[in-house]
């Protein structure tokens, strides 16, 4: 079983690796909430899982592994709305979304 | 088990500072939102691991679910508040999306 949880934890600090790369890295701010989307949420659920199956298993309290599930669902609900509404403020704001010509307009 | 853990937490926790990076550095207001929703995410992880190296986890696990609420609230709040002001722009580039004719 420890295996198992390290397997799982190990994937999750990959997706999270991921999803800050993705926050540094990308040119602007459409692009950026992509990686803060998907990959956050996702890297959340893979971790917190894994800590799920080692507290149900190992430490025998079923209680606490169920409260662990329900976090995992609340954030697999809560995380897309957030990053929604992130990208609403920003339309509704005007922001542009980048695109090669702008680039080579800033570097002449 | 306990190393895992906490081998795990110091590279999350190395993780929430280049998220840091980009909540000061980053050029618009929303930029900063995505660095803060980051950092919340990684921390609701990160009390998990703390609860299990401390043998405290059934009370760690409430203040992670409350957390995670308070991340969620507190982005829908700003990105409501941003959406209303018109002080958002570009930095370097023009000024993105006047409403003036």
């Amino acid at each position: 079983m420890n295996a198992v949880v390290i397997f799982l934890l190990i994937c999750g600090l990959i997706f999270f690796t991921g999803g800050t790369l993705g926050i540094l890295r990308f040119p602007d701010f459409y692009s950026r909430l992509h990686p803060a989307g998907k990959l956050d949420t996702f890297g959340l659920v893979t971790t917190v899982g894994a800590l799920a199956l080692y507290i149900a298993f190992s430490q025998e309290a079923i209680l606490t592994a169920v409260k662990i599930c329900l976090i995992i669902v609340f954030v697999f609900i809560t995380s897309p709305t957030a990053t929604h509404a992130i990208v609403d403020a920003g339309v509704r704001a005007g922001l542009k979304p980048w695109t090669k010509q702008s680039q080579k307009r800033d570097v002449p | 088990m306990n190393q895992v853990f906490l081998y795990a937490g110091l590279y999350l926790c190395l993780l929430m500072f280049l998220s840091l990076f980009r909540a000061v550095v980053g050029p618009t207001v929303l930029d900063r939102l995505i660095g803060v929703n980051a950092i919340g995410s990684k921390t609701t992880s990160l009390l998990i691991m703390i609860g299990l190296m401390y043998h405290r986890v059934e009370m760690i696990v409430d203040i992670a679910l409350a957390y995670a609420m308070l991340n969620f609230i507190t982005v829908l709040a700003a990105s409501r508040y941003f959406q209303k002001r018109k002080g958002l722009y570009d930095e370097g580039s023009d000024r993105a999306g006047d409403n003036t004719p």
